[in-house]
């Protein structure tokens, strides 16, 4: 019946093995957009493990003599107004911007899970937490993250919160849907009739079946997080000013865009295929994984 | 058939109220199930008919709590288990369980088979983990599946297979009543025959007493003792499938079973075809509610309700003229 299939669900699968069951895995396979996502994805992920190895110098070494340089066999990406080498500097802002969207991400899945199944399944919480999650929502995202971060302090942990904040509210209605939507299902109602509690309900019933919109919606949070932060720091909101972010990367190179456009163009790049790559690996996850959900933002 | 029933509801009611999304005031009530009476006894099967949205899933789930009813009594084996608290409730879920309609949607797809089986026992708690699969292995196959695919997802199994599944998750627990929710409707007519002869089968083996939800008349005639005919939210007639069928007293049971397509050419044609279409529930007529497509109906019809009263041995009508149209029929 299933021979084709790749991971054999008879030996106690994972959670994992079980979401990305065979048929998923082909059809994800096949996506090219997605394949293409994954490739980049990893490209940028690979830099940023092996930004320690790989970068010839120290990205925050200063070089007077060196300022300016173009890209060049030597400086691999060109040099900056204090002659540091960006190709270091990039990889190590790779770090930096995969770490904090992480971060976003982790916050987003804990309580968007958290506020989502509260309002989806106990419906007496339902009015309370969207009237919140829609005045959170009612702000431009990215103006309500600098506000946060504006009134938090400059530091890469409050550009983490402030765009977790941001995007809370979005994750916690997207699974507040299919909370409901799963909640109709007749296995809840056999659970219920076997006597199970809300809370073994909501852990061995609701949560799995919303999986798939809600990693989709992860995906593009990552992509939006590493966006925003390189925002925030361009403003002067996020990393702290010696640490190499992509945002801040641009800001400096502003000044210098007529001498040196090397400067704002390579970190810029690395943001956009960074961002690229996330959102057409969501594309492809939430084509094979969930057709239904068309983001909005 | 005992004489003390098994269960036994009284005056079960459930009005949903329509509000206002602004106001938040009440707009309207549909009154889905109005005080709906009936016994089953103990290794008895009550068949439970009407047409779509007459209330009889209403009325199921009622009796398992999955709705708080708003009124009303669920006597089973003497206790009323609307005034049960949470402790209590749980534990009587063991003796009363459900078989759903839908194949697809009455399984997580994200459990094996073995789980779905033993679910009941592991909320139910008190028994170890060897124990119940021994136990899901043994259910699997008193339904007739192969109890090797107690590691398999319900996308691997049919409909039929799968409705076997529900009923092995059913029976787990070991219950006294089992409401069959349009068990067989979704199924093949072939399988249908094999689940209903299942059904029949663990009732005589496990003395089960069944509430058979369906909408499918001569399914229900031979699988119940009794038969119930519901309009509207309410029962209209309760009596011996083989009375019922015979002699149906409340001109909606005529109308209802003169409906049955039958199979021989010169016999049709001398159908009563009923004119009009259902009352609404949002706003029911204050007298029978049948009064408006009722061939039959009186100015009394329309003023008053006719109460669920016996007429005969186990015969109950909720009609003013019952014994006028039967004489008419006779």
């Amino acid at each position: 019946m299933s021979s084709l299939e790749m991971n054999d669900s008879r030996s106690e699968p994972s959670f994992l093995s079980r979401f990305f069951e065979g048929r998923r895995v082909r059809r994800l396979i096949r996506h090219r957009s997605f394949m293409i996502g994954l490739w980049l994805c990893l490209f940028v992920t690979v830099i940023a493990v092996l930004a320690p190895v790989i970068s010839p110098v120290d990205p925050n070494k200063m070089a007077i003599r060196s300022r300016f340089q173009p890209p060049s066999f030597e400086f691999l990406l060109g040099t900056d107004n204090l002659g540091r080498d960006l190709f270091s500097r990039v990889a190590w802002g790779a770090r930096l911007s995969l770490a904090i969207g992480l971060g976003v991400v982790l916050l987003n899945a804990v309580f968007g899970v958290l506020l989502g199944a509260l309002a989806g399944y106990f419906r007496r919480l339902d009015g309370i937490l969207m009237r919140l999650s829609d005045a959170l929502m009612a702000f431009p995202s990215v103006l309500l993250a600098i506000g946060i971060a504006a009134a938090m302090g400059a530091s890469a942990m409050t550009a983490v919160i402030s765009l977790a904040v941001v995007y809370i509210p979005r994750t916690a209605r997207i699974l507040r849907a299919s909370v409901l939507q799963v909640n109709e299902l007749e296995f809840v109602n056999a659970a219920r009739a076997a006597g199970a509690g809300d809370f073994h309900i909501l852990r061995r019933h609701i949560l799995p079946n919303c999986m798939a919109p809600l990693v989709v919606q992860l995906s593009f949070v990552f992509a939006y997080a590493i966006l925003s932060e390189a925002v925030l720091s361009f403003l002067g909101l996020g990393a702290a000013p010696t640490d190499p972010s992509w945002g801040i990367m641009i800001s400096e190179g502003r000044s210098y865009i007529r001498e040196a456009p090397w400067m704002t163009v390579i970190p810029g790049m690395a943001i956009a295929i960074t961002v690229l790559g996330l959102n057409l690996l969501g594309d492809g996850l939430r084509d094979v994984l969930d057709p239904r959900v068309k983001m909005e933002h | 058939m005992s004489k003390t029933p098994l269960l036994s509801v009284r005056d079960l009611s459930k009005h949903f109220t329509i509000r206002s999304p602004f106001r938040g005031t009440t707009v309207g009530t549909v009154q889905a199930v109005n005080r709906v009476s009936f016994d089953i006894g103990e290794g008895e099967t009550l068949g439970l008919v009407g047409e779509s949205g007459c209330g009889k899933s209403t009325t199921g789930r009622l009796l398992l709590r999955l709705i708080e009813p708003d009124r009303g009594e669920v006597l089973f084996q003497g206790r009323d288990l609307l005034k049960l608290d949470a402790r209590e409730l749980k534990a009587v879920r063991k003796s009363i369980q459900i078989v759903f309609q839908d194949p697809f949607s009455s399984l997580n797809p994200r459990m094996t088979v073995e789980d779905i089986v033993t679910e009941p026992l592991y909320v139910q708690g008190g028994m170890t983990r060897r124990d119940m699969r021994d136990r899901a292995r043994m259910l699997l196959d008193r339904v007739g599946l192969n109890a090797a695919h107690i590691t398999r997802y319900p996308h691997e199994f049919s409909g039929g297979q799968r409705q076997r599944i529900g009923i092995a998750r059913a029976l787990a627990a070991d219950p006294r009543f089992i409401v069959c929710d349009e068990a067989v409707s979704a199924l093949d007519v072939s399988v249908q025959a094999q689940v209903i002869n299942l059904l029949q089968d663990l009732q005589e083996e496990f003395n089960l007493s069944y509430l058979f939800i369906a909408h499918d008349l001569s399914v229900v005639r031979h699988i119940s003792d009794r038969v119930a005919v519901m309009y509207l939210g309410e029962v209209v007639e309760i009596a011996g499938k083989d009375a019922l069928y015979a002699s149906p007293r409340h001109p909606y049971t005529q109308a209802l079973l003169a409906a049955i397509p039958v199979a021989h050419p010169r016999l049709r044609g001398k159908r009563a075809r009923l004119g009009g279409e259902v009352s609404s529930a949002l706003n029911p007529p204050p007298g029978c509610r049948f009064s408006q497509r009722c061939p039959f109906a009186r100015d009394v019809c329309r003023k008053e309700p006719p109460a669920l009263r016996g007429l005969g041995e186990r015969h109950q009508v909720a009609c003013h003229f019952a014994e006028e149209l039967q004489a008419v029929a006779a």
